[in-house]
């Protein structure tokens, strides 16, 4: 029988899929025919949603992207009518039990998927989210029903020998975290899952929690019963509405279902999981401060040890795992862990999501194995720089990250080999960036973000971090805004203290975000050290990035006087008489940009 | 602080009610006052010293918490809460810019209302739709893949007749 599958996630909503469900729905009636619409999650091709999938009478499902209300009407004229299936927009079918449709592509060979290798995201933008017979179908609560007959060390076991590192950044191995909590007896223990993805620029969490739930929660549940915990929290951020709808959905299903919340099986593992909204602090990723955000304080960090797998939550050992770390746990502990260690490098087994994002032609969630170079990504993958720009640096691991130029896209995607080029595998955001983008722009930027996320307990992070981002903004003023020569001297001596200070930041702080505060800075400038000296020597910006240091002006050869300028300028900085040419005033002049916008003689330069 | 703590009282929901619904312990703290900021739009000073009263903690603990975390607002929003992302992708593709347009077309810098209290404005670090940069958010529904001209299309839809269309 046929079906429509709709791509339902934050991104598919917010690019109009809500109109094409509803477009499907007018169509299915006026043609009288039941036409079953199930809402799935993201497949990870964010780039050209929103996704519409059409299973065909023949039961093969075939996908189409860029689906407008008007595209859905032809798609199912065409397809459920027609029996015509190669239409623009095709990304091609799936694999299945039935015979595949003469002649359409496959959607596992479309050149954004070939590379791919779905682990973790198998089921997202597959399954019905909110179906937990789905989910089982899929091969669900399998691997909880293995841990438990395994027992609690031998499932510790079975994980540190599938090689899984913990994805949200550090990348310990999660079944020696498990093991030393194992090994604390305690009348209590927690099981935290953290999804409070606040690197920005990451959102695999979010996507799995949206479209593949149960995954997180079977995770949860083995990972419980593994350290001998018998209560879960999610620790998930505010921002993501849709996620938390999706688990307190998910943890009413498993209650009714009698799998949370009461035994289960013979084992007499009893679990049950509640959510905590994060409130928004970045800092909060941090396993302590984590905890102090749980326990309804300021979000700060303490000095470890004493390790939360011995004293944690309310004092009581605890294990914190990343969200997509549990999806993996529950894929493991089904399929074994050497399916999943046959994936990968030596020392990094398995697949990593990461989002890729910025100036690349297909954005969205890419699942990889570990090892595959950065090139690979994001070319093959990613399908390169848009606009036939040239590439410049990707950023990977957002603000403790680093970001990675030209001559090192060649490297290999493993903890260990993206820290020989100063940067880290860290949650798995990949923001690429042209040539229009401004390095020092971009640790301006990180640093903006870190001033205002420290949590301000220790001294390095709170005043160093501030210092450091007042020598970048000094790096990016112009010299009018100089108050004295000595003031422009002043700008030079802190310039040349900045690596130094960077260093000790990088010492002395207390957590990891004050650890890697700097890392933005420090690996700019050990890459893109020309662009530094080109604001600090010249005063320009290369990429006509930095504010302060463009300059906006009227070619009077070409100004025909038309006023489109003068009328749009917000602030009245440009002045001339009708016809004739036109003037900024430079002083008046806020850089916005509109003037070059609504030139249409091309006579507005930017220098 | 007179005008807005009036707005509270003329709510529907009394505090007393809206708190209940966790058990007056410290550990609830931040679910209170997310819950008591859903229900009245913001955080006021009696919300405060109410949630003080029922956990027995004082004013000043409360509001460190309050201000630590960049979900609370202790000011009363807009009718139309802009968010705009300022994470690394939508930074990327020029979300300064697009803040900068926004700033310009509402006439308000982040953190205020516009004084007919029509729009409030925000950022966050990040909203997660870095698929689909540079985005905005009114009232939580996103708006993605935009630029200077399709925000200030936006925003003038918006000051017409509201964010649902």
């Amino acid at each position: 029988m046929s079906g429509i599958f709709i791509g339902m996630g934050t991104c598919g909503l917010a690019t109009g899929a809500g109109k094409v469900k509803t477009a499907v729905e007018k169509w299915a009636q006026a043609h009288s025919m039941k036409l079953p619409i199930t809402p799935t999650g993201c497949i990870g091709y964010c780039q050209v949603e929103p996704i519409m999938d059409v299973v065909t009478d023949g039961g093969v499902r075939v996908s189409y992207s860029n689906v407008t209300p008007e595209v859905a009407d032809f798609i199912l004229d065409e397809t459920l009518v027609c029996k015509n299936y190669k239409l623009d927009g095709i990304l091609g079918q799936f694999r299945g039990p039935k015979s595949p449709l003469p002649g359409v592509p496959f959607l596992d060979e479309h050149p954004y998927f070939k590379k791919q290798v779905k682990y973790v995201l198998r089921n997202c933008g597959v399954i019905n989210p909110e179906s937990l017979s789905d989910y089982k179908a899929a091969g669900g609560f399998q691997g909880l029903e293995k841990a438990l007959g395994m027992g609690q060390q031998k499932t510790a076991d079975e994980v540190l020998k599938s090689g899984l590192r913990g994805r949200g950044g550090a990348g310990f191995p999660t079944g020696k975290k498990w093991a030393m909590a194992l090994a604390n007896p305690s009348d209590k223990k927690y099981l935290i899952c953290n999804a409070d993805e606040g690197d920005p620029g990451a959102f695999m969490d979010r996507s799995i929690l949206e479209g593949d739930v149960f995954s997180v929660l079977e995770g949860m549940m083995i990972a419980g019963f593994a350290i001998g915990a018998d209560e879960g929290i999610v620790y998930c951020r505010a921002e993501y509405p849709l996620a938390i709808e999706r688990l307190i959905m998910g943890i009413d299903m498993l209650r009714k279902e009698g799998i949370l919340g009461k035994k289960v099986g013979k084992s007499g593992f009893q679990f049950d999981i509640r959510i905590k909204k994060g409130a928004g602090a970045f800092v909060c990723g941090e396993e302590t401060a984590l905890m102090a955000s749980v326990e309804g304080r300021r979000g700060m960090p303490r000095p470890r040890p004493p390790f939360p797998a011995k004293s944690g939550l309310f004092g009581k050992p605890t294990i914190i795992n990343n969200v997509e770390t549990l999806a993996n746990v529950s894929h493991i502990m089904r399929e074994g862990a050497e399916k999943f260690a046959s994936i990968g490098t030596a020392t990094s087994k398995g697949t990593k999501v990461f989002a890729l994002t910025g100036k690349v032609k297909n954005t969205g969630l890419v699942e990889v194995p570990m090892g595959m170079t950065l090139r690979e990504v994001i070319f093959d993958i990613g399908g390169g720089i848009p606009n036939g720009k040239a590439y410049k640096a990707v950023q990977i691991g957002g603000p403790s990250g680093g970001c990675i130029p030209t001559e090192h896209l060649d490297i290999q995607i493993d903890y260990e080999t993206l820290k020989t080029v100063g940067a880290i595998m860290g949650s798995g955001g990949l923001v690429v960036m042209d040539e229009d983008t401004c390095m020092v722009d971009v640790a301006h930027f990180f640093l903006d973000f870190i001033t205002k996320e420290s949590c301000g307990k220790c001294i390095p992070c709170r005043e160093g971090t501030k210092r450091l981002y007042e020598i970048v903004e000094s790096i990016v003023s112009p010299y009018s805004k100089m108050a004295s020569e000595e003031e422009n001297l002043l700008r030079f001596n802190k310039i040349m203290n900045m690596e130094e200070l960077a260093q000790v930041i990088k010492d002395t702080s207390l957590c990891a975000l004050g650890q890697t505060a700097p890392n933005p800075v420090l690996s700019t400038l050990r890459f893109f050290k020309k662009e530094y000296e080109a604001h600090i020597y010249d005063r320009k910006c290369p990429a006509h990035q930095c504010k302060g240091l463009l300059k906006y002006e009227i070619d009077t050869n070409v100004c025909t006087g038309c006023t489109a300028c003068a009328r749009k300028c917000p602030t009245q900085a440009i002045v001339g008489e009708r016809k004739k040419a036109h003037y900024i005033v430079d002083e008046k002049c806020v850089r916005c940009g509109t003037c070059a916008d609504v030139c249409r003689f091309g006579a507005v330069k930017v220098s | 602080m007179g005008n807005t703590d009036q707005a509270v009282l003329e709510k529907k929901k009394p505090l007393e009610e809206v708190v209940k619904k966790y058990p007056a312990s410290r550990e609830n703290l931040i679910s209170i006052l997310q819950e008591v900021q859903d229900a009245y739009g913001y955080l006021s000073r009696e919300s405060i010293n109410g949630i003080g009263r029922y956990l027995n903690l004082p004013a000043s603990k409360i509001y460190g918490v309050a201000t630590f975390y960049n979900q609370f607002k202790l000011n009363a929003p807009g009718k139309i809460q802009i968010q705009v992302c300022r994470g690394t992708a939508c930074h990327v593709k020029g979300s300064f810019e697009l803040l900068e347009t926004v700033k310009r077309a509402l006439g308000i810098d982040v953190g205020e209302t516009t004084k007919d209290g029509a729009f409030s404005l925000e950022t966050v670090a990040c909203l997660g739709g870095c698929s689909i940069a540079p985005v905005i958010t009114a009232n939580g529904k996103f708006f993605g893949r935009l630029d200077k001209k399709k925000v200030e299309d936006l925003i003038a839809k918006w000051k017409q007749g509201g964010v649902e269309e």
